[in-house]
């Protein structure tokens, strides 16, 4: 090719592009044009309350005009296709579901969620003050309101009611009283595993977080020192494996998230669990529970430091901050965390993390009243994290998982709470 | 001196010259364009990329490291060589496994016989199927308490094994799912290549007295030969780059021990999971590198077979 020939190609390439930049554009415009859309692209996750909500949302298309489009996606392709998007700065979505605990330092870092201040403050009836404190302040980053609370969760203990009865022991009040029951009920139970719970290394860490605040222990002491190698921590670990490794499931494996361990207790081959009281349905529902009859929650168990669960908000409500649609977007939020539609959303089945709900009476009347009361009782002793709270919240929680395991499967878990701990402070110190 | 103006052309027709001129690069123009913009591009943006120390967010700035990102995955003895050895092992195992049980089928399947069009719905059955799906119902036959993997030996009084619950038996079990979806591809290909083999040599060997290992042996097999070339390196690929099996069973990290982290499950975890692009990128040019130099060697043995 001679070098006309050349240029001559060149041009050509080029129109070509912008031809197809061109109709793309063309393809995108329909949704663009900042307030003038009526559209507004709502990110779900698979949960309860997506569920609930979805029925809802024929209702607000009537009353707004607006008309939503929902995407629904598990948890772990939900926070890989934010990652993905948001780094590439798209507008493919105008409302998230997110998790503060899990993303929250990480997305307002990075400037991935719009400002919300203005906008919740604007009106004294949707009132943003009725917002509990301990979740509020995981949906402000940096004094800069990011999210809206949507699910509150605290650590529970599910027992079931006729192994207890036929042992003639009481429901456990304190981590010496559980292992006790769970030690008895395993030696007279051939099969029945006195106690279950997550073995995954990262998918633990949160059920175990109950357990080391109960031993006294925590993550970090607030100034950026890793300290899951003090006296409590390790107590905690070798606690929390010690139950698993004795009174577990025979065939104890070290790869169970939530499903796993709750179906083993829905086959009613347990008689002891913790996990999220959000998860009460999948236990107390006949549909989905061998043993939905006699499932019975209590409190989380006071270890040597008193009774310390989680008590998180797990999932919020924001606003991609690249979306072109932000005030349909806060007007589809405003209306799902509208005090009525809580209200109807904790009938359903989800904690709320309005004040005004848990005050009202008619919230709770559909839930069993011991998850109630547990749930209360958590609420005036709850801790508002579950991991811990860094940017990189994958990797940490993979590295303070590590000593949970090889308390499991027998290990030696001081030494390896000390190797955990030392990772950590890196990881710790690369954030700074 | 006057020179006489050159002849009027139009602009469409100059447009049409210039096209018939070019027509072979007109005509694979599209095909060059996809390929830049879904191939070229996105490794090219992975290589730069290899070269920063980009995390958490791509739009955060980032600098340069140079060769920091190779020299730390290619010194880690703790995650990415580990990650290396199961990759190798999970392919040249599965792929072992896959080619014996396929050519058994093919040989099989080759006369003809009764019900044969059932039989091979059958076979095909497993491959057909989403891996995801396969995953996760091997995932509830193999859970070691309440799977039925473990009800099924119970009844031959032989003792529960663990299965993917211990990190031991985790890469053999993982092994055997994916011999059991993808044997029928192999089957397939083999297939296709005894029926188009002519019978005359076989029916030489046999004349000259061969017995039937020996027909296969040193007539049926070299006669194969390129397609089994051809069913190992498109099952190569493919086994190489697993990931949805893996994660299904032993989600993010490879479970508590990364028993199940490969290569490509360890990118994974390291970009998507963490946020480290810029160490991520590395690692998969590395294995990028690898699977070229992998396919390299195959097409080597191939030519010397043609």
């Amino acid at each position: 090719m001679n070098h006309q020939a050349m240029r001559r190609a060149a041009a050509v390439s080029v129109a070509t592009l912008m031809g197809v930049g061109a109709l793309t554009a063309c393809g995108g415009g329909d949704d663009g044009g900042g307030g003038a859309s009526d559209t507004v692209k709502v990110t779900l996750a698979n949960h309860v309350w997506t569920e609930a909500i979805k029925k809802k949302i024929p209702d607000f298309e009537k009353e707004s005009g607006l008309t939503v489009e929902v995407s629904q996606l598990s948890e772990d392709q939900l926070a890989d296709s934010y990652k993905v998007k948001l780094n590439a700065g798209s507008s493919d979505f105008d409302v998230m579901m997110y998790r503060p605990l899990q993303v929250g330092k990480l997305f307002g870092k990075s400037n991935f969620l719009a400002d919300l201040g203005d906008k919740v403050t604007e009106d004294p009836d949707w009132n943003w003050d009725d917002f509990q404190d301990g979740p509020v302040s995981l949906t402000t980053y940096k004094d800069t309101v990011v999210g809206v609370p949507l699910i509150t969760e605290s650590e529970v203990l599910y027992y079931r009611k006729d192994l207890l009865e036929q042992a003639g022991i009481d429901v456990p009040t304190t981590m010496k009283e559980l292992e006790a029951a769970a030690k008895q009920i395993s030696e007279e139970n051939d099969g029945v595993a006195g106690f279950v719970s997550r073995t995954q290394a990262s998918a633990a860490v949160t059920q175990f977080s109950g357990f080391l605040y109960s031993f006294g222990g925590t993550w970090t002491d607030g100034n950026d020192n890793a300290t899951i190698n003090t006296d409590e921590a390790k107590a905690a670990y070798a606690f929390y494996g010690k139950l698993l490794r004795e009174y577990g499931p025979d065939q104890l494996s070290t790869d169970m998230s939530w499903p796993e361990a709750m179906a083993i207790f829905q086959q009613g081959k347990a008689a002891f669990e913790t996990d999220a009281s959000s998860l009460y349905d999948n236990l107390g529902n006949p549909d989905k529970s061998k043993v939905a009859d006699d499932v019975g929650v209590a409190a989380f168990p006071a270890g040597p430091a008193g009774s310390k669960p989680y008590n998180v908000a797990a999932w919020a409500l924001g606003i991609n901050a690249n979306s072109e649609n932000q005030d349909n977007a806060w007007t589809f939020i405003k209306w799902a965390t509208s005090p009525d539609m809580t209200l109807e959303m904790q009938k359903e089945g989800t904690p709320s993390a309005r004040t005004s709900v848990w005050d009202n009476p008619d919230s709770t009347a559909d839930l069993p009243d011991d998850l109630v009361a547990a749930i209360a009782a958590n609420g005036k002793n709850g801790v508002g994290t579950d991991r811990p709270l860094v940017v990189n919240v994958a990797e940490a929680r993979e590295i303070v998982g590590t000593p949970i395991v090889v308390a499991i499967t027998g290990g030696d878990s001081d030494a390896a709470a000390e190797t955990a701990n030392s990772k950590f402070q890196d990881l710790l110190d690369s954030e700074k | 001196m006057a020179v006489a103006p050159p002849p009027e052309v139009s602009g469409r027709e100059k447009l049409s010259q210039w096209a018939n001129s070019h027509r072979k690069w007109l005509f694979a123009s599209p095909a060059v364009l996809f390929i830049v913009l879904l191939i070229v591009i996105p490794i090219g943006w992975t290589l730069y990329l290899s070269f920063t120390d980009a995390a958490g967010s791509v739009r955060a700035p980032f600098g340069f490291v140079g060769f920091d990102n190779y020299i730390d995955a290619l010194t880690n003895t703790s995650r990415f060589w580990p990650a290396v050895w199961r990759t190798a092992v999970f392919t040249v195992g599965a792929l072992i496994f896959e080619l014996a049980a396929g050519l058994a089928i093919a040989l099989l399947l080759r006369r003809p016989f009764k019900a044969q069009g059932w039989v091979r719905v059958v076979v095909l059955l497993p491959f057909v199927a989403t891996p995801v799906a396969i995953a996760m119902m091997w995932r509830l036959i193999f859970n070691p308490n309440i799977g039925f993997a473990n009800q099924v030996l119970g009844w031959f009084g032989i003792a529960p094994q663990p299965w993917f619950a211990d990190p031991s038996s985790t890469l053999p079990t993982l092994i055997f799912v994916d011999v059991w979806e993808f044997t029928p591809m192999i089957a397939v290909i083999l297939l296709a290549g005894l029926t188009s083999l002519s019978d005359e040599p076989d029916e030489a060997a046999r004349i000259d007295g061969a017995g039937a290992w020996q027909r296969l042996w040193y007539v049926t097999l070299p006669l194969l030969r390129p397609m089994i070339l051809v069913a190992i390196m498109l099952r190569a690929i493919d086994a190489l780059k697993t990931f949805d099996l893996l994660y299904v069973v032993k989600g993010p990290g490879g479970g508590s021990f990364h028993e199940a982290e490969t290569l490509n499950i360890y990118a994974y975890t390291e970009s998507l999971l963490f946020s480290n692009f810029g160490y991520s990128s590395a690692v998969l040019i590395l294995f990028f590198l690898m699977i070229v130099l992998v396919m390299w060697l195959l097409t080597l043995r191939r030519r010397e077979v043609t």
